[in-house]
């Protein structure tokens, strides 16, 4: 006990400043409560920063696998997006939620936008589901329809294709026209037989419109570039800039509408009845 | 004896005045501020008590602290410094600190700028490390305590040079 107290008083000088220091020190960490945490965080932030660097260079050898899990992902957001219920007839549709658009991914193989009717190849086929007259798009807007289709690939007809006809319409005013392609300029389509009614002004938004099974309603597909009158039909004819960039296409998204192929038997019904009568 | 006690408080009370209504209001380049109170710490006696020099330079750091609404920084650089200052002062003056002949407010020799320059760095740097606290920020932290001292280290020669003692 002597010997402690000796020691401490020998080394008074040095035990007082460990003392203050003491003090100080934790009245410091204690003042800034971060301090704590940072105390922890800057220990992590040595390994932290190693183990970025390294992930940096790993992260290069599964970008491909990660693209595809992004690209699966964004499927079923926008399987979400198209089965959303509609806010008028919530009711009626409550009562057996049916879903009506799948989506199946697929990858563009061959793209080509050169000639007047473009096809593209994608590699998902029948055994994916694929069939004849599906709608096909990609994150910014429509693709194509699919034309034939084999176990493990599909051609697509392109909206740059001069016999593609799609149902579009203006997203403000939902007046209706078709979609066509005059084989000019990959950048532009056009949209024919608008009625001299709608109000249209450059700028507008098109969409597809809900006259075909193809595609959902709603699906972008361009602005209004260029507006002139047909001197055949006096209807409007408006030149579309795409939000697509048709000559370069990674991955794509086929539609499929579960009740398609209902809807086409009763139209080819009703056609029969019509021509009985 | 007395007269040097009473200098010391009046240093004291004064230096603390002018950091916190003067100097903390610099704000130079939006966070550079001159620190020129540590002078209590370098200008006290070389024969002085230790015990009594490490309390009151913490009192000191802790009372800038009150001002500063930093709790415990300036008490711990000024602390540090206190207790390293007899090292600084081997370190800079060599033989001539045993005899206990050091004067600091005298004319600029290269001894005295060394002392000063290395007693301003300890406490700048001590000061702004716990101030900002992340190893992220280290250069961020050396810059302000570079550009900082160079500001204390200036004043405080001023300093010196103003209140030179009446002794002649």
């Amino acid at each position: 006990m002597q010997q402690i107290i000796s020691f401490l008083i020998k080394n008074s000088y040095r035990m007082l400043f460990l003392l203050l220091l003491i003090i100080s020190v934790s009245l410091a960490i204690q003042s800034h409560s971060y301090h704590k945490s940072k105390v922890i965080n800057s220990a992590n932030y040595v390994s932290g920063s190693i183990y970025s660097q390294a992930h940096k260079v790993e992260d290069y050898f599964d970008l491909k696998t990660k693209n595809e899990e992004l690209a699966l992902e964004n499927a079923r957001l926008k399987k979400l997006l198209f089965n959303q219920k509609d806010s008028i007839k919530i009711d009626l549709d409550s009562v057996n939620q049916v879903k009506k658009t799948d989506l199946v991914i697929a990858k563009v193989i061959k793209n080509c936008y050169t000639d007047q009717e473009n096809i593209i190849t994608i590699d998902a086929g029948r055994k994916e589901g694929l069939e004849h007259d599906l709608g096909v798009i990609n994150s910014l807007g429509i693709v194509g329809v699919i034309d034939n289709v084999s176990n493990n690939y599909a051609t697509v007809m392109s909206i740059l294709n001069i016999n593609s006809r799609i149902n579009a319409k203006m997203k403000k005013t939902n007046h209706f026209g078709t979609l066509i392609w005059n084989g000019k300029n990959t950048g532009y389509v056009q949209l024919i037989d608008i009625p001299r009614l709608a109000s249209v002004k450059k700028g507008d938004t098109i969409v597809t419109g809900n006259q075909s099974t193809i595609f959902p309603e709603g699906i972008n597909i361009g602005t209004v570039n260029r507006v002139y009158i047909d001197t055949e039909t006096t209807y409007y004819t408006l030149e579309i800039k795409l939000f697509n960039d048709m000559t370069s296409l990674g991955h794509v998204y086929v539609l499929k509408n579960v009740d398609r192929n209902e809807i086409k038997k009763l139209e080819e019904t009703t056609e029969k009845d019509k021509e009985k009568r | 004896m007395n007269s040097i006690v009473l200098v010391n408080i009046l240093r004291f009370i004064v230096l603390i005045a002018a950091q916190a209504l003067l100097f903390n209001k610099f704000n130079f380049n939006g966070y550079i501020n001159p620190h020129p109170y540590i002078l209590f710490i370098i200008l006290y006696p070389v024969n002085g008590n230790k015990n009594v020099l490490l309390i009151s330079a913490f009192l000191l750091g802790l009372i800038v602290d009150m001002f500063q609404d930093t709790a415990g920084i300036h008490a711990t650089a000024c602390l540090v410094l206190a207790y390293l200052r007899d090292y600084i002062f081997k370190f800079s003056f060599g033989l001539s600190y045993e005899y206990q002949t050091v004067k600091l407010n005298d004319s600029l020799t290269p001894e005295r700028f060394s002392f000063i320059l290395i007693a301003v760095f300890i406490h700048h740097f001590i000061l702004f490390l716990l101030d900002i606290f992340s190893v992220e920020y280290i250069w961020g932290t050396i810059l302000r305590t570079l550009f900082s001292m160079i500001f204390t280290i200036i004043l405080c020669i001023i300093i010196i040079y103003l209140f030179k003692p009446s002794k002649r």
